[in-house]
C-alpha cells in the first residue's frame, strides 16, 4: 500500500487563557472549520475548552486531562509523563484529571487495530488505509480504552501539547525580560535566562503566554534527551488506593440516591415471564419493583435491602434461544465446524496442503480453549439519574462515548442532555467496554423518575451474565522437511466472532458479515517463516454473548500456535528455542527476545526429574513477549508453577515500572485462566457462580516472576494485554517437558493436572 | 438501633441485625474504603478488623460486631499512613487498587500477630484475591512493612 505522509496541518495546538489558566489543546479540524475552532469551544461557564490536554494555572500547577480510563494500567501516570517531559515540568507539580468526552480524544489506534482490513503488524502505520481509519475514528468520535493503545495513541499529541505549552511560556518570558527566546532554558518547572539572571515559574507567565501566537509545529525532544520517559516514576493514582479514598463506580454517592439489585433470566436470551412484586413490597427499605424484558429489579434504600428483596422475589423466566446449548456441546460443534466450506483465509503463502500431503512426517493436532469470564474485582455497576429531559451516568467504563450514545438512546432524551462521569475502574480487561449495565441502570432509574439509582451486580450476576471470551478450537497440520524445518503449516480455527458479536449487540445497523481480525490474531500474523502456510477461520454463530477479554483472540491463538510449534520442535528432535530461531530469519527483534530469554532463564541448564521448562514467544499489540515457565509436577499430577521469566520488547518505554507491573499482572491473569479458567454452560445458562467455582491464582500459588525489558528500537507497542497470551503455552510446554504429557485443551485440569 | 465503635468513633445504626457489617460500613456509615467483592467471604476485599482480628465483613452480621472495636482502611493509619500503607507505596503495589484495602487490612492483622512472617506464613495467611496480579509486589511490600515496623 502506498505510503502517505500524515499531515499535521489537520491538527492545531494552541493556547487560550481560561479562568485564569493557560489551556493548551490539540485539535482536529473538520474541513472548513476556522483554525481556532478547536480551542474556542468553551463551555457556558467559561471553563476550559473540552479538548484541552493541558492547563497551567497561576501557581504553576499543571493539570493534564487524561482521556483514558485508569484501571490499574498506569495510564494517568504515563500520559502525564509525556506532557511533563516536553514541558520540562516538575513531575510533582502535575495533577491528573479525567477528561470529559470530546471527539478529539477518540482512540485512533484502537479502532484501526480492530478493523478487518487493518494493515497487520509487520507493516508501516502511515499507509493510506491507516490514515483513512484515523479519520473514521475521529469522525465516529469513539473515546475508548482498550487494545493496549493508550500510550501509542497519545505518544505524539500529549508530547506536542507539552512542548507547545512550554514554547508559549518561554515566548512570554522572553517578551517580559526582553531577551531572545533562544537564550531561555526551562528545567524542572523553572524558566531562566542565564545571562541576565532572570528566572520564574510557569505560573508567572500564564497570562502573557495566552496572548502568544499559536505554535502549530512544536519541536519534540530527541529521545536521547528524555529525563522522565524511560525512567521509573511513582504512579500518581497509588496514594489514594492505599488509604481507601479512591472513588470507584461502586463508591459513587449522589444526593437522594436509591440502590438497586437485579434478578436476570438465567438462560442467554431469556425473558421475564412472571413475578410477584407484592411478595416483597413490605420488606424493609423497598421503594419499587421494576420488571423489564430480561429480568426484574428491586430498588431500595440500601444495596443490602435491595439484594435481599430481589432474591426473595418470586419470578419465572422464559428460556432463550440458548436453551439447548452446553459448553461441552459447543466445543464439539466448533470441532465439527472445522470441516466447514465456509472458512475465511487470513494468511496464505505457497501451497500448504500440497506440502503436508508430500511430507513423510506430517504432524496433526487439535486444540481447545473454553469460555472465560472477566471477573473484575469491582463488581459491575452503574449509577443513573433519568429525568423528563436528561440523563446523568456515573460509571467505571472503558468507552464513555458508547455509554453516552446508549444512555441517550435508552433514556430517550436529547444528546445535549446526557452527562457521563467516568470513575476509577476496579479492573476492566475489556468487560467495561460493554453497555449492558447502562441499559439496566437507565431502565431502572426511569421507573423511579428523577431519583438517582445505583445498580450493583452481585458476583453471581457477574459470573453468570458476563460477555465471555469465546471458546475456540484450532486444528493444525504441519510438515517437516528433511532439514527439520517446517515446510507446511495449515491452521484452521473455529470460534464465534468477537467483533461480530459486539457489533450486533451495540450497533446492529453496522453489523454485516465481514472478516474479523480478532478471530485469527496471534495465528495468522505469527513471525515464523514457513514456505507454505494457510491460516483460516470458520466463524460460528452461537447465542452466547462474547466480547473483548484481555488480549482477545491472542488469548487462545497463542496457546494453540505456540503449543504446536513445540510439538513440531519435538517431532523434529530439536530444542524448542533453537527450532523457533531457525524459523525467525529476518525477524531480528523476535530472535533477540528469544536469545535473551534463553540467557536469563538459563535455558540450557538441566532441571531435576519432575521439573520442566517451557517456552513461548508471541507478538500482540505491536509488542513481543517471550516467556519461560518452570514447573514441578509430581506423580499425582499436582502442579506447582515455580518461576516465570519474561522478556518484553514494547519499543519505547514510558514508565518502566509500569511495564514490569503489567507483565506481572498479565502473566497472572493468563495463568489463572490456564490453571482454572472455564465457564461451564448447561441448558444455556452458566453453571459457575462465584470465586469458589471460578477460581483465581492467589498469593500462595503465585510464582516468582522475573521481567526483563529488551528494547530493539521498534515502534511503540502496547503493554496492558501482551503478557497474557504466552503464559498458557509456556506452561503447557513446561508440563510436557516435565511429564511427557501434551496438553491440548485448557484449563490444564482437563488433563487431570491439579494446581 | 445498634451501637458500633468504628475507628474510635461511635455510631448508632438502624438496620436489620443480620445485615452484613460491610453494607453498614459502606451504605449506612458511608465509609466506602471497604469493598464488596464476592459476598461470600471468598475474596477478602471487604476485610476489616474486629478487636484487631481480620474479618471478612461481607459475611459478618452487624449485630455480632456490637461491642467490638471495628477498624477499617480509613482508620488503620490514624492520622498518617501505617507502615503497611507506606510499604504499599514504596513497592508501588496497587494496579486497579480495588482489592488493596482488604489486602492492607489482612496484612496489617498478620504483622500485628507475627511481626516477621516467613514466606510460608504469608502464603498461608494472605488468601485475598487480586485480579490484577499484584502478588509479587505484595510479597515484597509485606517484607518491607515488617522492616518499617521494626520486625525483621
Amino acid at each position: 500500500m502506498a505510503k502517505l505522509n500524515v499531515s499535521r496541518r489537520k491538527f492545531l495546538v494552541g493556547g487560550i487563557l481560561v479562568g485564569g489558566a493557560l489551556a493548551v489543546g490539540y485539535g482536529f479540524l473538520r474541513e472548513g472549520e476556522p483554525d481556532n475552532a478547536a480551542l474556542t469551544a468553551t463551555t457556558e461557564e467559561g471553563e476550559i475548552a473540552l479538548n484541552a490536554w493541558v492547563k497551567v494555572d497561576r501557581n504553576g500547577i499543571v493539570t493534564v486531562a487524561v482521556p483514558r480510563a485508569e484501571m490499574g494500567q498506569g495510564v494517568y501516570t504515563a500520559l502525564a509523563m509525556l506532557v511533563a517531559e516536553e514541558m520540562e515540568a516538575n513531575f510533582d507539580d502535575i495533577v491528573v484529571e479525567q477528561a470529559p468526552i470530546a471527539d478529539i480524544y477518540a482512540n485512533i489506534t484502537m479502532i484501526k487495530d480492530s478493523l478487518p482490513f487493518s494493515d497487520g503488524h509487520h507493516q508501516g502505520e502511515e499507509t493510506v488505509g491507516a490514515w483513512g481509519m484515523a479519520k473514521v475514528a475521529r469522525t465516529l468520535g469513539v473515546q475508548a480504552t482498550g487494545g493496549s493503545t493508550s500510550v501509542r495513541d497519545a505518544w505524539i499529541p500529549m508530547r506536542e501539547a507539552g512542548a507547545t505549552a512550554k514554547a508559549m511560556l518561554v515566548q512570554a518570558a522572553a517578551r517580559d525580560w526582553d531577551v531572545p527566546a533562544g537564550e531561555i532554558t526551562v528545567e524542572n518547572g523553572v524558566i531562566s535566562h542565564a545571562a541576565s539572571g532572570a528566572s520564574g515559574g510557569f505560573g508567572d507567565f500564564v497570562e502573557r503566554a495566552a496572548s502568544e501566537a499559536v505554535t502549530t509545529t512544536p519541536t519534540l525532544k530527541d529521545s536521547r534527551d528524555f529525563k522522565l520517559i524511560g525512567k521509573p516514576q511513582m504512579r500518581v493514582d497509588i496514594p489514594e488506593k492505599v488509604d481507601g479514598t479512591a472513588v470507584f463506580g461502586v463508591d459513587v454517592e449522589v444526593e437522594g440516591m436509591a440502590h438497586a439489585a437485579v434478578k436476570l433470566a438465567p438462560v442467554f436470551g431469556g425473558t421475564l415471564a412472571s413475578h410477584d412484586a407484592e411478595a416483597v413490597r413490605g420488606m424493609p427499605g423497598v421503594i419499587a419493583v421494576v420488571p423489564f424484558d430480561i429480568g426484574v429489579a428491586v430498588v431500595a434504600n440500601s444495596f443490602w435491602r435491595a439484594k435481599t428483596a430481589v432474591e426473595a422475589l418470586p419470578a419465572s423466566f422464559n428460556d432463550g434461544p440458548a436453551k439447548d446449548y452446553s459448553s461441552a456441546g459447543i466445543l464439539t460443534l466448533l470441532e465439527e465446524s472445522l470441516d466447514s466450506d465456509d472458512a475465511r483465509v487470513y494468511s496464505e503463502d505457497g501451497d500448504a496442503a500440497a506440502a503436508i500431503t508430500a511430507s513423510a512426517q506430517p504432524v496433526h493436532a487439535v486444540y481447545k480453549a473454553p469460555f472465560l469470564a472477566h471477573a473484575c474485582m469491582e463488581p459491575m455497576n452503574c449509577t443513573a439519574k433519568v429525568t423528563e429531559t436528561g440523563v446523568e451516568i456515573w460509571m467505571p467504563n472503558q468507552a464513555p462515548t458508547l455509554v453516552k450514545w446508549f444512555a441517550e438512546k435508552f433514556a430517550d432524551v436529547p444528546a445535549e442532555n446526557v452527562t457521563v462521569h467516568t470513575t476509577l475502574l476496579g479492573g476492566g480487561f475489556g468487560r467495561r467496554a460493554e453497555i449492558d449495565l447502562v441499559y439496566l441502570a437507565v431502565t431502572i432509574a426511569k421507573a423511579v423518575k428523577g431519583r438517582p439509582v445505583k445498580l450493583i451486580w452481585t458476583r453471581e450476576n457477574d459470573i453468570q451474565h458476563d460477555i465471555y471470551r469465546p471458546a475456540a478450537v484450532s486444528r493444525f497440520d504441519g510438515a517437516l522437511g528433511p532439514d527439520g524445518r517446517i515446510t507446511g503449516w495449515a491452521n484452521r480455527i473455529a470460534s464465534q466472532s468477537v467483533s461480530g458479536s459486539f457489533t450486533e449487540r451495540l450497533l446492529p445497523w453496522a453489523a454485516m458479515d465481514m472478516p474479523d481480525n480478532t478471530t485469527s490474531e496471534g495465528a495468522a500474523d505469527i513471525p515464523y517463516e514457513f514456505a507454505n502456510r494457510m491460516v483460516d477461520h470458520v466463524p460460528v454463530k452461537l447465542p452466547i454473548p462474547v466480547g473483548f477479554w484481555r488480549s482477545v483472540g491472542h488469548s487462545y491463538n497463542a496457546f494453540f500456535t505456540e503449543s504446536f510449534m513445540d510439538e513440531m520442535a519435538h517431532a523434529a528432535g530439536k530444542d524448542p528455542i533453537e527450532f523457533r530461531l531457525a524459523h525467525l530469519e529476518g525477524h531480528r527483534d523476535f530472535a533477540d527476545v528469544l536469545r535473551k530469554l534463553a540467557e536469563v532463564s538459563r535455558w540450557s541448564e538441566p532441571l531435576p526429574p519432575g521439573r520442566g521448562r517451557g517456552v513461548a514467544l508471541h507478538e500482540s499489540f505491536s509488542s513481543i513477549v517471550g516467556q519461560v515457565v518452570e514447573v514441578t509436577a509430581n506423580g499425582s499430577k499436582e502442579v506447582t508453577v515455580d518461576k516465570v521469566y519474561c522478556v518484553v520488547d514494547c519499543g519505547a518505554v514510558v514508565n518502566p515500572d509500569t511495564v514490569t507491573a503489567q507483565m506481572e499482572g498479565g502473566i497472572l491473569f493468563g495463568l489463572t485462566a490456564a490453571l482454572y479458567g472455564e465457564i461451564e454452560i448447561e441448558g444455556g445458562a452458566v453453571v459457575n457462580s462465584n470465586f469458589p467455582d471460578y477460581e483465581m491464582v492467589r498469593l500462595a500459588g503465585c510464582p516468582e516472576i522475573e521481567v526483563h525489558l529488551a528494547q530493539s528500537g521498534r515502534r511503540l507497542g502496547g503493554i496492558g494485554e501482551v503478557a497474557t497470551p504466552p503464559i498458557a503455552p509456556a506452561l503447557a510446554n513446561a508440563l510436557f517437558a516435565a511429564t511427557g504429557e501434551r496438553i491440548r485443551e485448557l484449563p490444564i485440569s482437563k488433563n487431570g493436572f491439579i494446581a | 438501633m445498634l451501637k458500633l465503635d468504628i475507628n474510635g468513633a461511635s455510631y448508632d445504626v438502624d438496620v436489620e441485625d443480620d445485615t452484613p457489617l460491610l453494607w453498614v460500613l459502606r451504605d449506612t456509615v458511608n465509609l466506602k474504603g471497604t469493598k464488596f467483592g464476592c459476598g461470600i467471604a471468598a475474596c477478602g476485599a471487604c476485610t476489616v478488623h474486629l478487636d484487631g482480628a481480620p474479618v471478612r465483613s461481607c459475611s459478618y452480621p452487624v449485630a455480632d460486631a456490637v461491642g467490638a472495636k471495628i477498624t477499617t482502611i480509613e482508620g488503620i493509619g490514624g492520622d498518617k499512613l501505617s507502615a503497611v500503607q507506606q510499604a504499599w507505596i514504596e513497592e508501588q503495589v496497587p494496579q486497579c487498587g480495588y482489592c488493596q484495602s482488604g489486602m492492607i487490612m489482612a496484612v496489617s492483622a498478620l504483622l500485628a500477630e507475627n511481626p516477621a512472617p516467613s514466606d510460608d506464613d504469608i502464603a498461608e495467611s494472605i488468601t485475598n484475591i487480586c485480579r490484577c496480579g499484584t502478588y509479587p509486589r505484595i510479597k515484597k511490600a509485606i517484607k518491607r512493612a515488617a522492616q518499617l515496623q521494626g520486625g525483621d
